[in-house]
């Protein structure tokens, strides 16, 4: 609703066109219902998104629908690898901390989940660009790491190479505040499920260090994460604005960012209401999968 | 350790009132790195509070004696700016040390009073949503679920932008920032404070400021108020910290503090671009962000300890 109060009233595409005349603007602005009240042009908005009708991009000249749709499987890529890279380095580092508390491993990893909690993501991003895009890393025997700083170089073809040097910075950007988030909250959830009954059963029954810490312990500690994943979620969201307007991704970030800039009110109504969906699904797949998981929990 | 939790309990009632004060600062020193956290955040409010007498040079003076259109490199890379730019300049020859520290200022003038502006807000609706109960507190906790579900930086700069575009000052004043912050992150502060005033509600002493004839709001502020703080001032503690990132983010991707004026985040918005010749203004300034959100982290997490052992 506040989106409708921008200057231009939604036409600053058009506005800023020296081919458009007075008299178009009027038009155009009938047309699309821009002359009306706020609050009437709101309802007819969401009647419109209701039945799956998310408005016409003004910048991009392209329903806002397909738009969003079109950047979804770049996005996707994006935050399914940081969240596979997040959540082995993030399980493993908590398993490992909580296994040894207060030994010097553990606080190695707690310093460094504090330190992923407090780095900002954009400025992260531009020092992993400084050490591995501008400078590289030299290695012994005269290799260097260099990666590519932005995008994507083959935009038709599907080159699978191209795209993984492509994606390993953002990824790891991207993973940075999940690794630290998984660590700090799979150390705590291990060291509650250490100190359990059914754990001091198992090592009284004779079991080996692995049976007993991974069918036994990690299956358990694994649970409340699920919680953990859905809450990061639009923190997720808002990283990979940032991450994706560095690292020039074409995701749903950069469109949204663009969107931004251009006073695209469609695009940006649409990417906000796409998000909220996304993540309210996701919450409810997390209680749902909760229950799956943990039989002891009952929803009424 | 459990055993002995109630009667710990027993004497930390009859004593709250004489000691608590005492015992929270020696829980909090013996938290080491709260302690170096709360002398680093002092030293960056002491440089804010005197950036005008402390730094060399004025913040948006162009340096045309020296600067040729490069930035100029910091004293231990060349060691002729040793007396001169000791941290190097920007791209647009300005001293890169005193422009960090005006930006100290904005930042933790933002933090602090966005943080102000999120706690009335989210103490006044979670107190009263908690203390009533009923249909008030579901229709405030859906509120609440609403504004938790939408994801924060997004909307934070969608309405700056929307801002920034009707205002017809070319620059976006940093109260506005504060305001937009403020009005979106109260939710968890709401909640906070709506949770410990369930359960203190039913406790004993409200009942008996009830019979004493106390009003609601009496009782709200003056009774339970200050049983609910502890987890309160920790909340907010970590949120200045994630204000900071908020209004940096913001500021970088050019939606909070508008240029000349300094602050941590739009100083890095430049640097992108000249990553290949100046790696010295896109270091300092994310490093004084860092060094600054790490220091209030750790003073929250000793806070936390130090209030209250349990809520570990």
């Amino acid at each position: 609703m506040i989106l409708h109060n921008a200057p231009g009233g939604g036409l600053g595409p058009y506005l800023q066109n020296p081919h458009i005349t007075q008299a178009d603007i009027a038009r155009l602005k009938h047309n699309l219902g821009f002359d009306k009240p706020i609050y009437v042009q709101y309802v007819i908005w969401l009647g419109h998104v209701i039945v799956g009708d998310f408005g016409y991009s003004t910048s991009n000249s392209e329903p806002v629908f397909s738009a969003i749709v079109e950047r979804l499987p770049a996005t996707l890529e994006l935050m399914i690898s940081s969240f596979v890279i997040a959540f082995l380095i993030g399980v493993s580092a908590g398993l490992f901390a909580a296994i040894r508390p207060y030994s010097i491993w553990d606080y190695f990893i707690t310093t460094f989940a504090f330190f992923g909690q407090s780095m900002p993501v954009f400025w992260f991003a531009l020092m992993m660009q400084l050490a591995f895009a501008v400078h590289g890393i030299p290695l012994p025997g005269g290799y260097q790491i260099q990666l590519p700083s932005a995008g994507i170089s083959s935009g038709d073809t599907f080159d699978f190479g191209d795209r993984a040097t492509h994606l390993v910075l953002p990824a790891i950007v991207l993973a940075l505040l999940q690794v630290a988030l998984y660590s700090r909250f799979m150390r705590s959830s291990m060291l509650e499920v250490i100190k359990t009954d059914y754990m001091r059963t198992a090592w009284a029954k004779g079991l080996n260090f692995q049976t007993v810490l991974f069918k036994h312990g990690l299956k358990n500690a694994l649970i409340p994460l699920v919680t953990v994943t859905a809450l990061t979620l639009p923190g997720l969201f808002g990283g990979a604005i940032v991450t994706e307007t560095i690292f020039a991704w074409p995701g749903e970030g950069r469109l949204f960012f663009n969107a931004l800039g251009q006073q695209d009110i469609a695009l940006m109504m649409g990417y906000l209401v796409f998000n909220a969906f996304l993540v309210v699904f996701f919450n409810l797949f997390a209680d749902v999968a909760y229950a799956w998981l943990d039989p002891r929990v009952k929803y009424d | 350790m459990a055993l002995s939790a109630p009667i710990n309990q027993v004497f930390a009632d009859e004593e709250a009132v004489v000691y608590s004060r005492n015992t929270v600062w020696s829980r909090f020193r013996k938290h080491k790195l709260a302690m170096a956290g709360a002398l680093v955040l002092l030293l960056m409010v002491v440089v804010a509070v005197f950036a005008p007498k402390l730094a060399p040079y004025d913040p948006n003076a162009i340096d045309n004696v020296h600067w040729q259109g490069n930035p100029l490199p910091p004293c231990f890379q060349d060691a002729t700016q040793c007396g001169a730019h000791t941290l190097g300049s920007d791209e647009n020859g300005r001293d890169l040390l005193s422009r960090l520290m005006f930006g100290a200022r904005i930042s933790l003038t933002v933090g602090v009073a966005a943080v102000v502006m999120e706690l009335i807000i989210g103490t006044l609706l979670g107190a009263v949503a908690g203390y009533y109960g009923g249909w008030v507190d579901y229709v405030m906790m859906r509120i609440t679920d609403v504004f938790l579900s939408i994801p924060l930086l997004p909307l934070l700069l969608t309405l700056t932008a929307i801002v920034a575009a009707s205002s017809s000052k070319a620059s976006l004043g940093f109260g506005v920032i504060v305001v937009i912050i403020g009005a979106l992150s109260w939710p968890g502060v709401a909640r906070l404070v709506r949770a410990s005033y369930l359960s203190l509600r039913e406790r004993e002493y409200t009942e008996a400021a009830r019979a004493l004839g106390n009003g609601d709001v009496r009782i709200m502020l003056r009774h339970l108020l200050p049983n609910a703080i502890a987890p309160i001032i920790v909340q907010a503690t970590l949120d200045v910290a994630n204000v900071i990132v908020l209004e940096s983010t913001l500021s970088f991707l050019g939606f909070g503090i508008q240029p000349p004026t300094a602050s941590w985040g739009n100083m890095l918005a430049n640097a992108e671009s000249n990553l290949e010749v100046a790696w010295w203004a896109a270091v300092f300034p994310g490093l004084c962000i860092l060094v600054t959100v790490l220091a209030i982290n750790y003073i929250g997490d000793g806070l936390r300890d130090a209030l209250d052992p349990n809520m570990r």
